[in-house]
């Protein structure tokens, strides 16, 4: 029978299937961060057990991180949760990497550079955008604290086996369109729940193209459309990527993994649930408007009028858009800004912070923006050091700040105030994402690096 | 706080938001804390929608009318019925432990987030999907009478509209719902099964 690169995953870590039941999936790696897990840690205090296959998990925090100076967390409460996922991993065995350290970052940037990622993984972390390593072949998905629970108990989880989808995009991306303004297009067309019970594999001529910082942007944004997990045929592009990784197999070890891994992709003849494809012609810069990932336009075009949108759906339409305070039919292009984002598990690489230099520079911060420049982890901040795009930033007003997750969710000190705009590279654009009474836009780099040239919403195709 | 499932009748909370996230179930500056105190995560349930920026109930949200304010108990407000693509968003399980700790037993709606969907199960709160028309015709009820009352059956696996009769059928699968009948985690099951976690380790090795 054809199969599904998903099936080919799923079915090797099938360890039982529960009659009438959910399936026994076996997980090879496990990730932690500090918000998740501590009463998960708890459950199997409560048991009196140990965690089953401690070499199978890593843990970082990174959510509660200030990226300002990472002596200290000043909030007591944050601090504390920081401080017990240490001590959880230095009492259950696990390794751990401490906030402020090289090995630091947030845990999706961190999994795939260093190599703990692989190919044909299962893999999963109490995080919604555990969805993000599906981009080097694996299957990933993010899952609740009682199941964490039980990977640290089991090494297995329960679930039920999701249904299958392919998402084509081909053709040839335009200039100044980056893997973001794909993710934010599909999920335009599919909405935010287009793919809630599917697995998504992507594929066609554009994801064959795109680099692995673009792949991992674009499986890091399947959960907004509702996927479960979203996987890519891992190629020469990936095996490029992982080559020589702290974490990645070496030598003759190497060699015979790739052998294995080239035969991960779906088969010729294999049948999804649900098939898809999109035209790369068709896909602009966009930028969102309302306050679910979904409502997204071409930066260029207009907010929908209240005539367009269904009338069912037209009180929640008036409802975000009086939280964004914008306008039925209104252009968002010329918009003033207050605040610019670089960073998050969705744009906090290396590629993302050279497409953002690529627009600043020999240019000057507007001075009515506050920006928020933090690399995705330690390593993406030593090459960006490396690479001299520190100095280009700098020359342009500028400041890059630590790893963490920053301003993608209101946990830590940067926080966008009530009211302010903010032109985002994250991923969520919830009521009070970035803080409380926050409106948030979100973008590719290159978008937030022409606005925060200008202040005002920009088209980085007209700067 | 785990009951054990049968059969709940009880009056409703209709909370008609579609793609009601996770963020908005909780916000996440409650997701800092280490503790499991139910009554924590049950205060901070909706607590954006629930309270204003002085901490001032925000009169017109539903949790503070009159007819839904009354803290779930038996019979009362243990059941949710929510706007379609409930729970959307982030994987915090503290989205479930609010509405675990808030008292509620069952949310009803057209269409669940996956993750969110599990996680209500793994918190013994039962996740009911029923059609795009019940739902409608289930929030029109709720709202002509608030004493309304809804009759989930578990072990028949149906959902009764009291007022009208109009009733469904829901998917639970049987593992599942035996769980949620004899209060038995997934973990247990897990434990007892490391014979065949091994066995397939030592396959794949
Ligand atoms: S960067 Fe944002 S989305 Fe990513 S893990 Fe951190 S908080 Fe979650």
């Amino acid at each position: 029978m054809a199969n599904t690169l998903f099936d080919k995953i799923w079915d090797k870590h099938v360890v039982q299937t529960v009659e009438d039941g959910p399936t026994q999936l076996y997980i090879d790696r496990l990730y932690c961060h500090e918000v998740t897990t501590p009463q998960a840690f708890d459950t199997l205090r409560d048991k009196g057990i140990k965690v089953f296959r401690p070499d199978h998990i890593f843990a970082m925090p990174d959510h509660n991180t200030p990226s300002d100076q990472q002596e200290v967390i000043n909030d007591p409460i944050g601090r504390k949760q920081v401080e017990t996922l240490k001590k959880n991993c230095e009492e259950f065995g696990i390794t751990h990497f401490t906030m402020g350290t090289k090995d630091n970052g947030i845990i999706h940037v961190v999994g795939p550079e260093k190599g703990l990622s692989l190919p044909g993984m299962t893999i999963v972390c109490g995080d919604s955008h555990t969805s993000t390593h599906g981009a080097v072949g694996a299957l990933a998905m993010g899952i609740g604290t009682s199941e964490v629970a039980e990977v640290l108990a089991s090494q297995t989880i329960l679930q039920s086996k999701p249904k299958s989808m392919r998402i084509n995009i081909e053709g040839e991306l335009q200039p100044g369109v980056t893997a973001k303004d794909v993710a934010l297009y599909i999920m335009a067309q599919m909405t935010t729940s287009g793919a809630t019970g599917y697995v998504v594999e992507y594929a066609g001529s554009v994801i064959r193209n795109m680099s692995m910082e673009g792949r991992l942007t674009l499986s890091n944004l399947s959960i907004e459309m509702g996927s479960r997990a979203g996987i890519i045929a891992p190629d020469e592009t990936t095996f490029a990527y992982l080559k020589g990784r702290e974490y990645a197999p070496k030598g003759e070890a190497w060699d015979k993994a790739v052998e294995e891994w080239k035969k991960l992709k779906s088969d010729d003849n294999a049948v999804f649930d649900k098939e898809v494809t999109y035209n790369a012609a068709d896909i602009a810069p966009r930028i969102t408007y309302g306050t679910n990932p979904g409502a997204g336009i071409a930066i260029d075009g207009n907010i929908p009028t209240l005539e367009s949108i269904p009338e069912a759906e037209r009180a929640g339409f008036l409802s975000q858009l009086e939280y964004m305070q914008f306008n039925p039919g209104e252009k968002l292009e010329g918009h003033p800004v207050d605040y610019v984002f670089l960073g998050a598990c969705t744009n906090g690489r290396i590629e993302d912070f050279r497409a953002f230099a690529s627009i600043v520079k020999g240019k000057k911060k507007a001075d009515n923006v506050v920006a928020w420049l933090v690399p995705g982890s330690w390593l993406v901040r030593k090459q960006i050091v490396e690479e001299g795009i520190d100095k280009i930033l700098e020359e342009a007003g500028f400041e890059l700040r630590l790893p963490s997750c920053s301003s993608c969710l209101a946990m830590n000190p940067d926080k966008v105030p009530a009211g302010k705009l903010s032109i985002s590279t994250s991923n969520r654009n919830f009521v009070g994402r970035q803080g409380p009474g926050a409106r948030t836009v979100l973008c590719s780099p290159l978008v937030a690096a022409a606005s925060a040239i200008t202040g005002v919403i920009t088209d980085p195709r007209k700067l | 706080m785990k009951a054990k499932f049968n059969i709940i009748q009880s009056t409703c909370i209709p909370i008609e938001i579609d793609n009601c996230n996770t963020d908005l179930i909780i916000p996440a500056r409650y997701l800092a804390s280490t503790t499991r105190d139910p009554k924590f995560f049950g205060d901070a349930f909706m607590h954006d929608l629930r309270y204003d920026a002085n901490d001032k109930p925000v009169a017109d949200f539903v949790l503070n009318q009159p007819d839904f304010s009354e803290a779930p108990r038996e019979g009362v407000h243990e059941i949710i019925i929510g706007g379609q693509n409930w729970g959307s968003g982030s994987s915090r399980e503290h989205a479930a432990w609010a509405i675990a700790g808030y008292g509620v037993r069952v949310v009803i709606s057209s269409s669940f987030a996956d993750i969110h969907r599990n996680n209500l199960l793994n918190c013994f709160v039962l996740p009911v999907i029923v059609s795009k028309e019940f739902q409608t015709d289930l929030f029109a009820t709720v709202k002509a009478n608030p004493k309304a009352e809804v009759k989930v059956d578990v072990p028949n696996q149906t959902v009764t509209n009291l007022s009208t009769g109009k009733s469904e059928k829901f998917d639970i699968n049987a593992y599942k719902k035996y769980c949620l009948m004899n209060a038995l985690d997934d973990i247990d099951f897990l434990l007892e099964n490391k014979d065949k976690i091994e066995a397939w380790e030592q396959k794949n090795a």
